[in-house]
């Protein structure tokens, strides 16, 4: 494999994705380092979610490169590959594994090998067991661990769904607006929680909500028509003109 | 937690009652007199060991359908081919005392002017190679069917099309005369298997016990797979596919595996069901057979296994007395009931006593003081 | 008195030579009939279309027909209307048909009469009858018309006969032997324009001992001929392939409607068919019964009538099962599945299992030949009628207010719900739209299938096969599909044969569709992926 050609962990270059001529990504370039956390915002259609939709191999850009942990080119890889590297995800609308226990949806989603044989060999060890504990002290689904995913509110699903990201132990967490349909409590504990996770592991949060955004207190980039339109602190950003210009202006 | 899984509540019944069934049947056909209310005839035990393979077709289908949301309109093409295997041994067993008495070729290939068996049928004369055949042909056909089909994502009903394209496909060929399997006519007028006699009695009830022990085996092997954590990433694949990707998972492997291994478990119920109706012919591929299987599943309750057991029965049976009672009636009844177990009972006969049973514990659980729910087998 | 000698000298004279017409040629050969020997008959026939005489064609004709009897010294022709008649005199016979025979014939006399027919009738004032004419002496290339023949090209006026007369001249110069060298190359050279199997055919069995020069331009002429065959026949199975296309387009385009409206397989779609055939039937029967002027029209009027059926039965599957089903695609499946079997018995019980006779309008049948081509009525109708209502259909998705809410509900359901579409009032009617296009598909498909209740059956597969292969992202894709689908089928025919080529085609869409999961022409956006 080549040498790093980048010290970042996460590394978009001129990535451009278009839908029949529709570009919904346009010449994006962004860097996101170890343990960094990362805040996206932008308004409706900006691309924010397609931004994920590459990096996590569910859409090929037309152009551009897409380099993880400086040598993995995610562009050439697919969903399960790109998983195995260590990139996590959580979708925008909560998908969680409905008919599934909540125990089952995190043993599930537990760092193990994931071949067929595997998986049809396994038995569940006291070390998983454990771990699994751990989790669900975590996003507090103690008391739920029994119950279908499916019966969790919503709010608990959007934990839940963390939680599995979590037993993923990826080195980069992608989460798309985590906030959307909670409560401003629930709210401020899952920047608590995105802000402990973001200690160990890179983190980059889509969010529109910018109490949330503040809360995390990181590094924001804002993204408009498919590419960085401000980067830097979210007064900094909220501050640029053409930033107040896209939100204001439409 | 193997042990423990197999000793499920379900699994017991299944157990106990297939266990019921292999050792009645023989004893009714077997012991009782002729005459007597206990007495069954002869001619009911392939017709009952008719419905045990059927019943293992069925599983087969509920296993990837009913876990992996794959929806095979085509099973009916790896029973076929089992049976196929199967009809070719028996064929070979013929011998000299076919028609034409030719002690190597089969008397359509005389009737056809053949001079030499063709390679392909070659080894069938060996039990034991037409047998491993009746795994390896549906096993080799649903792999590479599945490599290409799981591989660049074709499902819902898509997949569910190719798959009647696929049995359609081997229906038109397997009545063409020069694909060498008897054409339209198939392979029929079986003698002995093993050098046991299949118009006897006693070889009828043995392969009505086997095919029992090949579905309880079929049952366990898919009760196991279900309850691993394999099954429950089928489960995952179902319900949320893309989820499942994005967690690492390879859904292709997995479903290639689980359709695999169902065309397998469908090829060994075609491969018992042949001896015991004396006939294989490209009727089997017939793209309704394949979509018939489906209702008896579904009937029972899809991803329920069990189900899947008690659905075959019961629509085979309902058959068996419908065209003997109204025969004009059975399309209308078997038309009637793919409305309504999907309008009704989405989840079968299993899931609508299951619900039946909540209901009853949960009044129960409303008069007494909780205590914990025993958990549904799922 | 010397008046009356000379006029009674004239009668005598003209009986007289009107009795030395009577023992003519035509009078002399007449008798040979009845020596019961095919040389003898072969003769008289030669003598009777030499002679010229006004009776010829009817004796010539009549002993084609075995109407020519012979018996007690007489020879006499039979009419179609039964009287006899004295074959020599041409008028009322009053022989005893009792004691009378056929003259009988074997394939040479046949042969002989054949050409005869050619000869005598090369001069008819009907140019029909003259085309005839000449198409039997090409067949038979009886040197004997050769004359006559030349007579005939000079003063044909029509050019379509006259190229019939000069290829049955050119057949003829070319087996004669005797013919000058530059007859037979001229010859070599019509039959080479004509350019048929029959010139084929001419041209490759030269007689031994032909000149080698002639021999070597035949050579060349039956190269160009071959060439030129296998192209119309190549452009036949074209026409076959477009035809068969057009049937599967009717059967199909329904389909696609509601495959890409709802995304439910509707399994009882080829049961829409089924019943707009017997629509059809129940049509006809009525017609026979009550308004036989009428059934040249009977299949505009069937037409609106199994729109109608099948359309409300539609939309009663919709709304009485399928809409419970939403969401659920492979539910659905089972479930129409399930109504298509009822749909089936129940026609069976009503009708009965065996096929249904539909009839023919006069105006369907015959073919149409174009150069190398035969075009039947019935096929020609078949395409024009699947085009018409690909047309009209697409004219109804983009210009109604129906359609633009199917194609809103189509590309993205919930977007649409929202915007106030009541999607399921548009799932309803796109039902019914599509089953009543099956229906009147149905109409069509009687023409040239059989009626039974099994017929929809024989559709279905082929009709998911064109959805799945053209997309439902429009209905081009279903043209395309089916028309793809139609021509390739009729392509490999001749090669892999029926069966064969059937499953070839399956094959291939079964890996087609791993290259294009969702066919063609296939629908995008993110509502799609979901
Ligand atoms: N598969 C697709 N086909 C066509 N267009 C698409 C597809 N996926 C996304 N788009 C378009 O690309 C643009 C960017 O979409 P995206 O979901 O990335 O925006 P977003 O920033 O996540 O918006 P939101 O804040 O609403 O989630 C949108 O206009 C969307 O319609
Ligand atoms: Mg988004």
């Amino acid at each position: 494999m080549a040498a790093p050609i980048t010290p970042a962990l996460l590394y978009l270059d001129n990535v451009t994705v278009s839908f029949d001529g529709f570009r919904a990504l346009n010449a994006l370039s962004l860097a996101i380092d170890h343990t960094e956390m990362r805040a996206i915002i932008g308004p409706n259609g900006a691309g924010k979610t397609t931004m994920m939709d590459v990096i996590t191999g569910k859409t090929r850009p037309n152009e551009g490169t897409a380099l993880f942990n400086g040598s993995h080119d995610l562009t050439y890889l697919d969903e399960a590959a790109i998983a195995e590297l260590g990139i996590g995800r959580k979708f925008q609308t909560p998908t969680v594994f409905e008919m599934h226990s909540v125990e089952d949806n995190l043993l599930l989603a537990l760092k193990q090998k994931r071949s067929p044989l595997a998986t049809l060999l396994s038995r569940r060890t006291a070390q998983e067991r454990e771990r699994i504990d751990a989790l669900l002290e975590r996003v507090r689904l103690t008391h739920q661990r029994h119950r279908r995913a499916g019966e969790l509110s919503h709010g608990q699903k959007q934990w839940l769904e963390i939680g599995m990201l979590l037993a993923q132990q990826p080195k980069l967490l992608l989460i798309d607006e985590p906030a959307a349909g909670m409560t401003d409590q629930e709210t401020a504990d899952t920047a608590d929680l995105l802000r402990d996770i973001a200690k160990t592991q890179a983190v980059v949060v889509v969010e529109h909500d910018m109490t949330f955004v503040r809360d995390l207190g990181v590094k924001v980039t804002c993204l408009h028509e498919g590419s960085v339109l401000a980067e830097g602190s979210l007064d900094a950003v909220s501050a640029n003109e053409r930033v107040i210009e896209v939100y204001l202006g439409r | 937690m193997k042990t423990q899984t197999l000793l499920d509540r379900q699994s017991t019944v299944v157990l106990s009652l297939l266990t019921v069934a292999a050792i009645v049947v023989p004893a009714m056909n077997g012991l009782a007199a002729p005459g007597s209310a206990l007495h069954l005839s002869d001619h009911l035990v392939p017709l009952l060991g008719k419905y045990v393979c059927f019943a293992l077709l069925a599983l087969s289908v509920d296993l990837i359908w009913g876990f992996c949301g794959i929806l095979s309109l085509g099973h009916g093409a790896f029973f076929a081919l089992g049976g196929y295997a199967m009809g070719m041994y028996l064929m070979r067993q013929i011998g000299p005392r076919g028609v034409y008495a030719d002690p190597v070729l089969p008397d359509f290939m005389v009737f056809l002017n053949w001079k030499e068996l063709p390679w392909f049928w070659h080894g069938f004369e060996w039990f034991p190679f037409a047998a491993l055949m009746a795994l390896i042909v549906p096993g080799a056909l649903s792999f590479i069917f599945g490599w290409l089909a799981f591989r660049s994502r074709v499902t819902g009903v898509y997949l569910s099309i190719i798959t009647q394209a696929m049995t359609f496909a081997l229906m038109l060929a397997f009545f063409r005369n020069d694909m060498g399997f008897g054409g339209n006519n198939g392979l029929t007028d079986f003698k002995d298997i093993l050098g046991f006699p299949l118009q006897s009695a006693s070889t009828r009830i043995v392969l009505f016990v086997l095919s029992v022990v090949a579905l309880a085996c079929g049952y366990l092997l898919c009760r196991w797979v279900v309850n691993s954590k394999f099954g429950k990433v089928l489960v995952a694949v179902r319900d949320a596919e893309s989820r499942t990707r994005f967690l690492g998972y390879r859904v292709e492997h997995y479903k290639l595996a689980v359709f695999t291994l169902s065309a397998m478990l469908a090829g060994i119920a075609g491969a018992l069901y042949v001896p015991q109706v004396g006939i294989i012919n490209p009727g089997e591929f017939a793209p309704a057979n394949s979509i018939e299987v489906v209702i008896w599943v579904a009937v029972g309750g899809r991803g329920t296994l069990a189900g899947a057991i008690l659905g075959a029965l019961l629509v085979n049976a309902g058959k068996t007395w419908f065209t003997g009672v109204l025969p004009e009636f059975w399309l209308f009844a078997l038309g009637g009931l793919f409305v309504f177990v999907t309008l009704f009972m989405p989840h079968g006969i299993f899931g609508a006593a299951r619900d039946l049973g909540k209901q009853v514990s949960r009044r129960l659980a409303s008069r007494r003081p909780p205590e914990s729910l025993s958990q549904a087998a799922e | 008195m010397t008046t009356l000698r000379t006029i009674f000298w004239a009668l005598v004279l003209l009986a007289g030579m009107t009795s030395v017409a009577m023992a003519g040629p035509y009078e002399d050969a007449l008798p040979r009939f009845a020596a019961d020997s095919y040389a003898d008959t072969e003769a008289a026939i030669a003598a009777v279309t030499s002679s010229g005489h006004s009776l010829s064609l009817r004796v010539i004709e009549a002993l084609r027909d075995g109407q020519l009897l012979v018996g007690a010294g007489q020879v006499v022709i039979r009419d179609i209307s039964g009287p006899l008649v004295d074959a020599a005199k041409g008028q009322p016979s009053g022989a005893n048909a009792g004691s009378l025979k056929p003259v009988r014939v074997n394939n040479r006399v046949r042969r002989a009469i054949e050409a005869a027919l050619g000869n005598l009738t090369l001069l008819s004032t009907d140019p029909g009858t003259r085309l005839e004419a000449a198409r039997a002496v090409f067949r038979s290339r009886d040197a004997a018309a050769l004359p006559t023949l030349d007579k005939a090209i000079a003063q044909e006026t029509s050019p379509n006969v006259r190229k019939a007369l000069r290829t049955a001249r050119a057949a003829i110069l070319l087996n004669k032997a005797d013919a000058s060298s530059a007859d037979r190359l001229g010859a070599v050279a019509t039959l080479k324009e004509r350019g048929d199997q029959e010139a084929l055919a001419l041209l490759s069995s030269l007689p031994s001992g032909t000149p080698s020069d002639i021999a070597e331009a035949a050579g060349k002429a039956t190269d160009s001929i071959r060439a030129r065959l296998a192209l119309w026949s190549a452009v036949q199975n074209i026409w076959y392939g477009i035809s068969l296309g057009s049937v599967l387009l009717l059967a199909a385009i329904g389909l696609a409607i509601t495959f890409g409206t709802m995304g439910v397989i509707n399994m009882a779609h080829g049961e829409m068919v089924m019943l707009g055939a017997y629509t059809t039937f129940v049509v006809q029967e009525l017609i026979r019964t009550y308004a036989p002027g009428l059934f040249e029209a009977s299949l505009f009027i069937a037409l609106p009538l199994a729109f109608l059926v099948a359309g409300v039965t539609g939309i009663l599957i919709e709304r009485l099962v399928i809409r419970f089903l939403y969401g659920r695609s492979l539910e659905t499946l089972l479930a129409t599945w399930g109504l298509s079997l009822i749909l089936q018995q129940a026609v069976r019980t009503l009708f009965g299992p065996t096929n249904r006779e539909v009839g023919t309008p006069a105006w369907m049948s015959g073919a149409l030949e174009i150069g190398g081509l035969s075009l039947t009525y019935n096929r020609i109708a078949i395409v024009v009628f699947a085009i018409l209502v690909f047309a009209v259909l697409q004219l109804v998705l983009r210009y109604t207010s129906l359609g633009l809410h199917v194609r809103a509900v189509t590309q993205n359901r919930r977007m649409a719900g929202s915007m106030g579409i009541k999607t399921s009032r548009v799932d309803a009617l796109a039902f019914g739209l599509g089953s009543g296009v099956a229906g009147i598909a149905g109409v069509a498909l009687s023409q040239i299938d059989n009626v039974s209740p099994n017929l929809g059956q024989g559709y279905i597969i082929d009709s998911f096969m064109v959805v799945v292969f053209g997309g439902v992202g429009n209905l081009w894709g279903t043209l395309v599909g089916a028309m793809t689908l139609g021509i390739a089928n009729k392509l490999l025919e001749p090669y892999a044969g029926a069966v064969l080529g059937k499953i070839v085609l399956l094959v291939g869409i079964i890996f087609f569709i791993q290259r294009r999961p969702r066919g063609l022409f296939a629908l995008k956006g993110r509502a799609v992926e979901a």
